[in-house]
């Protein structure tokens, strides 16, 4: 069988699984749109700060909710993946004429549409609730597009973590790192708004900023080509390193011969 | 291809971290259309043994073919060659028993158009129609051992290997899926290689056993003949009230070593086999000693295990998991 | 049927709570590091919110926030004992402890004094972490003696409803349900800006919300100048009773299911 069959069929499965436990499915959606109420309410008065770039706080932080989403959905599925190393359903796959590469595209694939399906949502209630794109329906599609690889280069990362550890408990002690790595972003400020130099240094160093602030340029300035091209050059970056990481990983893992 | 579809295998060695042999030189041969069962306690290296013949671990040293394929060098030609069922059925809680053969159907690569008979088909040869479209969360542990088989046939495999197919099963399922098995290998000449911790499973099941321990093969061959190789049976009377036992005893040690026996029995192993047991009952007879019950015990597996290392399978176990905990 | 009991049984329980949690960094970490994360971000990333025009919080914004902050890991400190609380009811634990225990409602003191044990640990390392990062502190002896004392009893507060979920679902699963009022509860409050800075929806539900009554008391006592300090501890001791009596039906409810 092809390999796009292959990949089509392990994408289904991790789609189905997905969809089959509610929590899994309900907790992307709600925890982020509970912090993108309260935090957009509570801080609107920022905006007042000099040289806030936009009168409308939930515009700003709306791009918020499409990392979070992404980091849930990365948890998810580098869980799955662990529970079938620890199952034993990895080596079912192993003896199957299945090419590793199936298995790290299915996967992606499924994370992936997760993740598209996840930003329509997020975006829909930022329309709903009076957010202009200054970039206008293609700034839609493209926001659409990245937050699509930023869901699979999260992916990638808890495919690797899952596939290198094989324990689904390892794969959400990861968590509170990509945790700290979102708060200590710009995520509640523009970064030459922050005022505590360390801070600021992290945020700056931080790569998750890159990717907010691509996401953010497209709601808030229009099209700011150095925060795009920054936010798909890590994005892509991260999700190469990643995929290349977990292929590695794999290879260890199904040690077939 | 029919010809070759049998197992030999040649010095297979598997050392782990910290230098723990796990398969120590294992040699042997299953034929094609013979159930080969593979007994040991828990640790004795069965499963790690399994894991090198089916390639998913390679083996630090040695060789084997399976299916006529070198299992280091040949991996893609053994897997399409061969199923397996292997320990804890690893099954996705969250598909239905459907989903799971459809996958596996079409990752073995099966026709689109041949694949929903060929799930319709397995599915009722493991008694699994009417569960069909429930999630296996929801399955029996019997049931989900049944769906591990038939996901193992799922591409009509000429060599089927399943390791401990039915530990933790209630005894009715542990006896459909012996009919089960002892069927895929009369009636389509499917080669089993089996592993077991039950000596019931191999003496039933099996044409022929290795019985594996720390690593090595210590006795092979039909069950009948193991037992053979043992070959003594033992006697074992419970002296009637007003008997004297050590009288009892005294008379029955004419015939053989005393042995184990139940708390109130005297037990021997018979020097020279069943034809003794006339012997024994004229000379408990001629002393006028009573007996309310005698029994001659045929040798099981569990004898040739002691035989050949000195501890009881039971005993073995338990010491193994105790090694684990 | 004594009070020797009572406590007999609230020290064992609390004992090994505690020594569970800190023999095993994956219970210890997220209720110390936690905290320590929404502090750096919101006292460390947004100190220029005071720069907005009409904030007006002489000690300056970490101190704000590490009011919140300190309320905040008080609250989910018990809302992590309660995890364990059901973790315990799940996997039959908590049955030895029912079987065992001559009065039942000791069981409920002892993960009370666990949690509290667990949140000064909390506590302490927050406190450290803010003076190190030059938080002023206007208020005198008093006043912080009394904003610690405030956070204990929410600490209490978080627990008690935790506990009282986690023995009526009796399974991990219910997680979220512990969590999920306690953070909405937390947060429609002023938690970046003063009530009277708040706009919209969420001054609405802020001005009704209790829990902006216990910010707003923390905040003027780390000032040094309480305002409304004794209707805030009159408030969380309300709270306290309410879900007193909350944890103790639940403890009820898992009595009468058999767990």
């Amino acid at each position: 069988m092809s390999l796009a069959a292959q990949i089509g069929h392990i994408a289904q499965r991790s789609v189905v699984r997905t969809l089959r436990q509610p929590a899994n499915t309900v907790f992307p959606i709600v925890f982020p749109m509970a912090l993108l109420a309260v935090t957009s309410a509570g801080l609107s008065a920022a905006t007042e700060i000099p040289g806030f770039p936009t009168d409308s706080f939930l515009a700003f932080f709306l791009a918020f909710p499409f990392i979070q989403g992404a980091l849930f959905a990365t948890m998810n599925a580098g869980t799955d993946l662990a529970r079938d190393v620890q199952t034993g359903f990895l080596n079912r796959l192993a003896l199957t004429p299945m090419r590793g590469a199936a298995l790290i595209a299915g996967q992606l694939g499924g994370i992936a549409l997760m993740g598209l399906v996840q930003a329509i949502f997020y975006l829909s209630i930022g329309l709903a609730f009076g957010v202009r794109l200054e970039s206008g329906v293609p700034g839609a599609v493209v926001l659409l597009s990245l937050a699509t690889l930023i869901a699979i280069a999260f992916g990638a990362l808890g495919a690797f973590f899952a596939l290198r550890t094989g324990s689904s408990e390892s794969v959400q002690g990861l968590f509170p790192l990509l945790f700290v790595l979102l708060f200590l972003s710009s995520m509640n400020l523009p970064r030459e708004l922050i005022e505590t130099d360390w801070f600021r240094t992290v945020a700056t160093l931080n790569p998750v900023s890159y990717l907010i602030e691509g996401v953010r340029s497209l709601i808030i300035t229009g099209w700011d080509v150095q925060a795009l091209a920054l936010a798909f050059g890590i994005g892509s970056a991260i999700a190469v390193l990643a995929i290349a990481a977990a292929a590695w990983a794999l290879g260890l893992r199904m040690t077939r011969t | 291809m029919r010809e070759e579809h049998g197992i030999e295998a040649e010095g297979l060695v598997r050392t782990f971290k910290g230098d723990i042999r796990a398969v120590d030189g294992i040699d042997l041969t299953v034929a094609p259309g013979e159930i080969y069962g593979f007994l040991g306690p828990n640790g004795a290296g069965k499963s790690t043994t399994v894991h090198m013949l089916t390639t998913l671990l390679p083996p630090t040293s040695g060789t084997a073919r399976v299916a006529g394929y070198d299992i280091v060098k040949e991996g893609p030609k053994v897997r399409s060659a061969i199923g397996a069922a292997l320990q804890e059925a690893a099954l996705d809680g969250l598909l239905t028993g459907r989903e799971h053969i459809r996958l596996q159907t079409a990752l073995h690569g099966l026709p689109r158009r041949e694949r929903p008979a060929r799930a319709d088909e397995l599915l009722s040869r493991v008694g699994l129609t009417q569960a069909a479209d429930r999630k296996v969360n929801g399955y029996s542990g019997g049931m989900k051992r049944r769906l591990d088989l038939a996901l193992a046939l799922a591409h009509r495999p000429a060599i089927l290997f399943l390791d401990e197919p039915t530990t933790g099963l209630d005894p009715q399922s542990r006896t459909a899926l012996w009919q089960e098995v002892a069927r895929l290998a009369k009636d389509d000449g499917v080669t089993v290689f089996l592993t077991t911790q039950y000596l019931e499973e191999a003496d039933v099941l099996a044409d022929r056993v290795g019985i594996i321990d720390h690593g090595r093969i210590v006795a092979e061959g039909t069950p009948a003949a193991l037992k053979a190789e043992i070959g003594r049976p033992t006697v074992e009377a419970i002296p009637r009230d007003g008997a004297d036992p050590a009288e009892v005893a005294r008379i029955l040690e004419r015939f053989g070593e005393p042995t184990g026996a139940s708390p109130k029995g005297i037990a021997v192993r018979l020097e020279r086999g069943a034809q003794q047991l006339a012997e024994v009952v004229r000379a408990l007879d001629s002393a006028g000693l009573e007996v309310e019950h005698l029994q001659l015990h045929a040798p099981s597996l569990d004898d040739v295990f002691l035989a050949k290392t000195g501890r009881s399978l039971e005993g073995a176990a338990e010491e193994a998991e105790e090694g684990q905990g | 049927m004594t009070g020797g009991h009572f406590w007999s049984v609230a020290w064992a329980v609390a004992w090994r709570v505690l020594h569970n949690v800190f023999t095993t960094p994956s219970l210890l970490l997220p209720g110390l590091v936690f905290p320590l994360f929404f502090f750096t971000a919101f006292a460390g990333g947004l100190s220029r919110v005071d720069n907005i025009p009409g904030f007006d919080f002489p000690p300056g914004y970490t101190a704000f926030q590490f009011v919140f902050v300190l309320l905040q890991s008080a609250a989910f400190g018990g809302v992590f004992t309660g995890f364990g609380v059901a973790r315990d009811f799940e996997y039959g634990f908590a049955r030895r402890l029912m079987l065992a225990a001559p009065r039942r409602s000791g069981i409920i003191a002892g993960y009370a004094i666990a949690a509290l044990v667990r949140w000064a640990a909390t506590a302490a390392l927050l406190t450290v972490v803010a003076v190190l990062a030059g938080m002023n502190v206007g208020g005198g002896g008093v006043d912080v003696v009394a904003l610690y004392g405030l956070a204990l009893i929410v600490s209490l507060v978080g627990t008690l409803w935790a506990t009282g979920v986690a023995m009526r679902l009796r399974t991990s699963q219910a997680g979220p349900v512990m969590q999920l009022p306690v953070f909405l509860a937390l947060f429609f409050a002023p938690v970046y800006v003063p009530l009277d800075l708040l706009t919209g929806w969420l001054e609405a539900v802020a001005s009704l919300n209790p829990v902006t009554h216990l910010l707003e008391a923390g905040r003027s006592l780390i000032a040094g100048s309480p305002a409304d300090v004794g209707l805030a501890f009159l408030i969380a001791a309300g709270l306290a009773v309410a879900l007193g009596v909350w944890a103790l039906r639940g403890l009820r409810a898992a009595e009468r299911a058999g767990a």
